[in-house]
């Protein structure tokens, strides 16, 4: 968008802003205020979530919802990346006759990288987005208010179990991940090119180091907080009766994505050079 | 020095000089309020004058722009979550729109306080929410369903068992008999009028049914452009010459109260 447009979209909202300067000056510092409420916000939610009183009955809820309901989406996405990645890398590496350590590349790629980041993607539009449209409606209709007169932090009993779920809840959808991606490799390796099983396998199993899997794992935890904790906070944000609450919905599910890969990058630069 | 009469003991809930603007617009303006220990204030004023902010604001829920507001003769406004929560303990509140949680049954709601906030069993605390179902006319068979399966009037009754399940000291009902029957009207009238002389709750109440704010409120004030223009026993609604007051008792167009916002 040009930025006269940009300038018409603000001059439409009751605050007034004239030139490009004064849009560029503001939406920096609702930037800045956005960033500030976030990091208070996610201290708030990791203290309630680390501390007592829990809600155990929420936190089940949210096991539930998060981690098990989340299985087929995640499962459907691993076994077809696997797979396509795996005729993908066999192609390529033809080019330069290294289509024998095509077993050892997908289990790499997805186990430090697709794996949890395609399930964390999932998870934004899945989890991120159902929670900021369940708290987001819950603000709208004044039930958090109505929790707080009730002598009930919503904070311990919407954020915490949400915060922790996520956190959990993804790396084992993770670890499910690894396994249907690598499963989808073997299945075109098998099926498709003439690669042995047992070869597939042991490829595989014994080129794998613990350190790749567990990265991956860290990975997801901290991109299942993410998820989690932009759905909480634009839901509890929200502001403006339904329409508010979809458009904390679109917010949740495209500011997790971009956290998730800005996340992933520094997760593996900071992995990379531990690692040396 | 001398000893306080009894009128002139702390008030149980006082707002003092209290603003509340949004963007540009002054909703509250120096709005000065209070209620007596055990004694019942109805709130009544047009649509949109801000009565349901006056309640936000003694609850915490909204922060005014300036002002007081004292419980018990403490600052409520500058006090810490904590402090906050525990004063919400011996509050019961009931919402314009009953804002019940859409995710649990209807006894859950009424029991939220007893099992999150007060460690009731479960068992207990459903026996405890059926019977505030019953004081609002719900029948136990409706305990079990969700909100959205219910009314409006009897999510509005629900709302009310909440919010005197726990038996609080103060209660602040927003429009409690609004969309119910006459005969269900009568019957929330009584409960609140109930909780008031017979607990010795003080209650603070909005409602535009002048017949129910003459039935439950010791007394009555009227809101308009962000101040109590009047405030006197129920009696005097419809004997006062104040032009407001007789304006909004008549139900006239013409007179000092112009078309609302
Ligand atoms: N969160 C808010 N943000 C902006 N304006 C608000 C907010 N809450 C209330 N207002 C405004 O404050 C004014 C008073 O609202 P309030 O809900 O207190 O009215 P009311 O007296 O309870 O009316 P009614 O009898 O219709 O319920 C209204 O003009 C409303 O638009
Ligand atoms: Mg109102």
């Amino acid at each position: 968008m040009t930025a006269a447009e940009a300038a018409r979209q603000v001059a439409k909202h009751p605050i007034q802003a004239r030139n490009p300067i004064q849009v560029l000056g503001r939406s920096a510092l609702s930037a800045v205020r956005m960033v500030g409420g976030v990091g208070v916000f996610a201290v708030r939610g990791t203290i309630a979530a680390l501390s007592p009183p829990w809600f155990f009955n929420q936190l089940l809820r949210q096991f539930v919802a998060i981690g098990f309901f989340s299985l087929p989406v995640v499962g459907l996405t691993a076994i077809f990346t696997g797979a396509a990645l795996a005729l993908n890398i066999y192609t390529g590496g033809g080019r330069f006759n290294a289509e024998q350590v095509m077993p050892q590349i997908v289990a790499l790629g997805i186990t430090r990288e697709l794996g949890p980041v395609l399930a964390a993607l999932m998870l934004a539009g899945r989890v991120s987005a159902a929670i900021a449209a369940e708290i987001g409606a819950m603000r709208a209709t004044e039930q958090i208010d109505a929790m707080r007169t009730l002598s009930t932090d919503p904070f311990r009993y919407l954020v915490g179990p949400r915060l922790l779920a996520g956190v959990l809840m993804l790396p084992l959808l993770t670890v499910v991940a690894d396994t249907i991606g690598v499963s989808g490799g073997w299945l075109v390796a098998t099926r498709v090119l003439d690669f042995s099983s047992a070869v597939y396998i042991r490829n595989t199993v014994d080129f794998l180091q613990g350190w790749d899997i567990l990265s991956g794992l860290i990975k997801a935890a901290v991109f299942g907080f993410i998820v989690a904790l932009m759905g909480c906070y634009h839901g509890y944000n929200a502001k403006g009766g339904a329409r508010g609450v979809g458009r904390a919905t679109t917010h949740a599910v495209v500011s997790s994505a971009i956290l998730i890969f800005a996340s992933d990058y520094l997760l593996t630069t900071f992995f990379t050079h531990a690692a040396k | 020095m001398t000893e306080a009469t009894p009128q002139l003991a702390w008030p149980k809930l006082a707002w003092k000089g209290v603003t509340k603007r949004f963007e540009d617009r002054t909703v509250l303006d120096g709005l000065d309020l209070s209620v007596a220990p055990g004694k019942s204030l109805v709130i009544i004023g047009g649509s949109g004058q801000g009565k349901s902010v006056t309640i936000k604001t003694a609850l915490g829920l909204m922060r005014p722009d300036a002002g007081r507001i004292e419980l018990d003769g403490k600052d409520t406004v500058n006090i810490s979550e904590h402090a906050r929560r525990k004063l919400f303990s011996r509050v019961g509140v009931l919402f314009q729109g009953a804002a019940l949680f859409d995710s649990l049954t209807i006894w859950e709601n009424v029991a939220f306080r007893l099992i999150n906030a007060d460690g009731v069993p479960r068992k207990e605390a459903k026996d405890r929410a059926i019977e505030a179902l019953e004081q609002v006319r719900l029948a136990p068979a409706v305990a079990d369903r969700f909100p959205s399966e219910l009314s409006g009037g009897m999510q509005k009754r629900a709302g009310l068992a909440r919010a005197v399940v726990a038996q609080p000291e103060i209660l602040f009902f927003d429009e409690p008999t609004t969309g119910l029957d006459p005969i269900t009207a009568a019957a929330i009238n009584e409960l609140i009028s109930d909780q008031v002389r017979r607990l010795g709750s003080t209650a603070v109440s909005i409602t535009h049914d002048l017949a129910s704010a003459q039935t439950i409120g010791d007394e009555i004030a009227m809101l308009h452009d962000g101040k109590i223009i009047w405030r006197g026993p129920a009696a005097e609604l419809r004997m006062t010459d104040n032009a407001y007051v007789s304006q909004f008792v008549k139900g006239r167009a013409e007179g000092p109260i112009a078309h609302a916002v």
